[in-house]
């Protein structure tokens, strides 16, 4: 099944991808956790894991890998892929920013977050860093409407944000590069 | 007022690691049901006690568990509703980000009740954190004979599995979830048949929200009666609201119910009143898919009485002056506030979480959104007021699932009592253009006031 191929978004480019020895034996108990006629129920899951761990985007290749593991049809998963906001079609930056864009969060200042760090950052909504660092994006309510304006980076929470914490978070994620961020893995989690 | 079944020792510190939940009283009500009732004991007391779903329904939580097709030789499944995503909710993620041992003591209760072997917790995937949260939990549950193989020597077995969203509004949908869980689209499925009969992989199931399955805890600990003689009429015990937008003191309460709104909006042990000593103009109390009201109905009935926060006092009305509880995502407008913006907002949100498998709701929604915004920007014909109102009529009550009834009620409510809001938008584009918002909707930016204030 090669129906994406030529799509806009997807593009298979025939890399070898392959999950470390590790993470497929976390992915083997992730199985377990489903009726074993049911390994497509781990798709979720592993596709966060694909996505975390091979290349922070799921390409065409990362798909088809991940189902020939599940043994269920490539279009299976690029029908899912497409259907959740969480999957990235294409790379994003090192941090990806999400600012929350719905009612609560709006009432509370969130259209200015997404101003200021337009401006901060020097791009738009949903465009990259030249230097392939920050990803910024908007999102609907993060549920954290209390502590609005909220945003995320990298599924990490930033809440009550003003504009003098968008500089301070900026400046140290810059100032911080060459040091790994803290991210949870998916494959650590279940 | 303001007992607190629920969160009472929600502020005790390491109330999260199993030890120190265990020494407040916990699992002390799961070790009663497994060891001192039946399954239809339990069940018994959850009928009595009147709890009714609190992830926006309202639906009675006995009466659903009753559903459950017990005659069957395959499996049954419980799955915890995590997904929490309603604009304006955000209770269940406060509880188990505090109390995760509650959670999965209401799951061993309700699985022990229900004769399930296996459960979901469905949580979605921006709460990452949760989920290594509840990990360890039910990692320290297991270790300490709560869950597993033949729990406390009772010949109970039972698992508990976290399973993550992927950033889907509609996957709160509980069939959606279910398709999600499958590994598949999050496309609710056409009902009947209803998961009791047919859920997750065709065996029956009950799907309940997080905030309903922690409920289960005190009323196995204290009775069911004692938890119905909480609250008003059918409106029993307690519930968490998430207070939000332009208030003093944002965060999550727990009430009982029969609190009067306006004690929730002024009083000091909840919001705290309006935000900058300013004037309540509108509220949407039950997350964004349930009506707007108008401060005045909010605070009172037509009838003149004081408005409840219960089922029953909120539907008061109809949907003409009343509104319903739902999720429980109560946020806050004050004068400032421009309500075609936020209903613009609403639709916006709506527009990109309709799962598209309905008509009315994918065509009707990317239909509302152009023309809310058209108004906003001060672009609009004074016919499309109508049109919103016809477009938003033909949406509900035609889909598959709710949502879209939940698209086009805060469409309809918010012309229905902020018509003039509207008109304004339309009558006066030199003003309204001139708006200073930010950018995410781009336009223009002056310091101009926004009309809303000039009512
Ligand atoms: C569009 C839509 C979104 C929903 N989102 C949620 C949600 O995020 N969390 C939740 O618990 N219930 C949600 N529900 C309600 C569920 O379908 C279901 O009624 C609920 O999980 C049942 O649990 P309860 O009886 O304990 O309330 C949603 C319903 C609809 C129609
Ligand atoms: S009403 Fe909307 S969300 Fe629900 S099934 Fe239809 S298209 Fe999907
Ligand atoms: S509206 Fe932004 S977190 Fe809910």
């Amino acid at each position: 099944m090669d129906g994406l191929i030529n799509h806009r978004l997807y593009k298979k480019e025939n890399k070898i991808v392959r999950f470390s020895e590790e993470t497929l034996k976390r992915i083997a108990g992730i199985i377990l956790h489903y009726p074993a006629d049911r390994k497509k129920s781990a798709l979720l899951p592993v596709l966060h894991i694909a996505q975390q761990e091979l290349g922070g985007y799921l390409s065409v290749d990362v798909m088809d890998y991940v189902a020939s593991l599940l043994e269920i049809q490539p279009v299976e998963v690029y029908e899912v892929a497409t259907f959740y906001s969480m999957f990235h079609p294409e790379p994003v930056g090192k941090y990806l920013i999400e600012v929350c864009q719905t009612g609560p969060c709006a009432l509370c200042g969130g259209e200015h977050i997404l101003d200021h760090l337009e401006n901060v950052l020097g791009i738009t909504n949903g465009g990259t860093t030249s230097d392939g660092m920050f990803t910024l994006k908007t999102v609907e309510c993060l549920g954290s409407c209390g502590t609005a304006p909220v945003m995320q980076i990298n599924t990490e929470f930033y809440e009550s944000m003003t504009k003098e914490k968008v500089e301070s978070v900026i400046r140290e994620l810059k100032e911080k590069d060459n040091q790994q961020f803290q991210e949870t893995r998916w494959a650590e989690l279940f | 007022m303001g007992r607190a079944l629920l969160t009472e020792n929600i502020l005790i510190p390491g109330i999260r690691d199993f030890d120190v939940y265990r020494a407040h009283g916990g699992y002390v009500s799961a070790e009663k049901a497994l060891k001192e009732m039946t399954a239809a004991d339990v069940c018994r007391e959850v009928t009595k006690s009147g709890l009714r779903g609190r992830g926006g329904a309202g639906f009675p939580t006995g009466l659903k568990w009753s559903f459950l097709d017990r005659k069957t030789e395959r499996p049954r499944y419980l799955v915890c509703n995590a997904d929490e995503s309603e604009p304006g909710t955000f209770k269940d993620r406060y509880l188990m980000e505090h109390l995760p041992h509650l959670l999965i003591e209401g799951l061993i209760i309700s699985s022990f009740a229900l004769g399930v072997r296996s459960c979901y917790i469905y949580v979605r995937g921006e709460f990452k954190y949760i989920i290594g949260i509840l990990k360890r939990a039910i990692d320290e549950a297991y270790q300490h004979n709560f869950l597993g193989n033949n729990i406390l020597g009772t010949g109970l077995s039972l698992d508990i599995f976290l399973h993550p969203g992927a950033g889907a509004y509609i996957c709160g949908e509980e069939t959606a979830l279910l398709e999600s869980l499958e590994g598949k689209r999050g496309n609710p499925r056409i009902k009947p048949p209803f998961p009791a009969f047919k859920g997750l992989y065709d065996c029956p199931t009950v799907v309940n929200n997080v905030e309903t399955l922690a409920a289960v805890v005190p009323i196995i600990g204290m009775g069911g009666d004692a938890y119905a003689a909480i609250g008003v009429g059918k409106s029993t015990g307690t519930k968490l609201i998430s207070a939000c937008g332009n208030i003093n003191k944002p965060g999550v309460y727990e009430i009982d119910f029969g609190l009067p709104v306006e004690d929730f909006i002024y009083s000091e042990q909840y919001c705290g009143g309006i935000r900058d000593g300013k004037m309540l103009k509108a509220v949407v109390p039950g997350g964004s898919s349930v009506p707007v009201l108008p401060a005045g109905l909010m605070l009172n009935t037509v009838k003149g009485e004081q408005r409840l926060m219960t089922y029953e006092s909120m539907a008061e009305g109809g949907f003409e002056t009343g509104t319903m509880l739902g999720s429980g995502g109560f946020i806050v407008f004050d004068e400032d506030a421009c309500m075609v913006r936020n209903t613009w907002n609403f639709t916006c949100f709506y527009r990109h979480e309709s799962c598209g498998q309905c008509s009315p709701c994918r065509e009707g929604t990317a239909w509302m959104e152009p023309i809310l915004k058209r108004i906003e920007l001060g672009e609009g014909k004074s016919k499309e007021i109508d049109l919103l109102v016809s477009i938003a009529a033909k949406i509900e009550g035609n889909t598959i699932c709710p949502f879209g009834d939940a698209a086009a009620w805060p469409v309809a409510s918010a012309i229905r009592h902020f018509r003039d809001e509207f008109e304004f938008h339309i009558d006066h584009p030199e003003i309204v253009k001139n708006i200073e918002h930010g950018s995410i909707y781009k336009y223009p930016v002056s310091s101009i006031q926004h009309p809303a204030s000039l009512r």
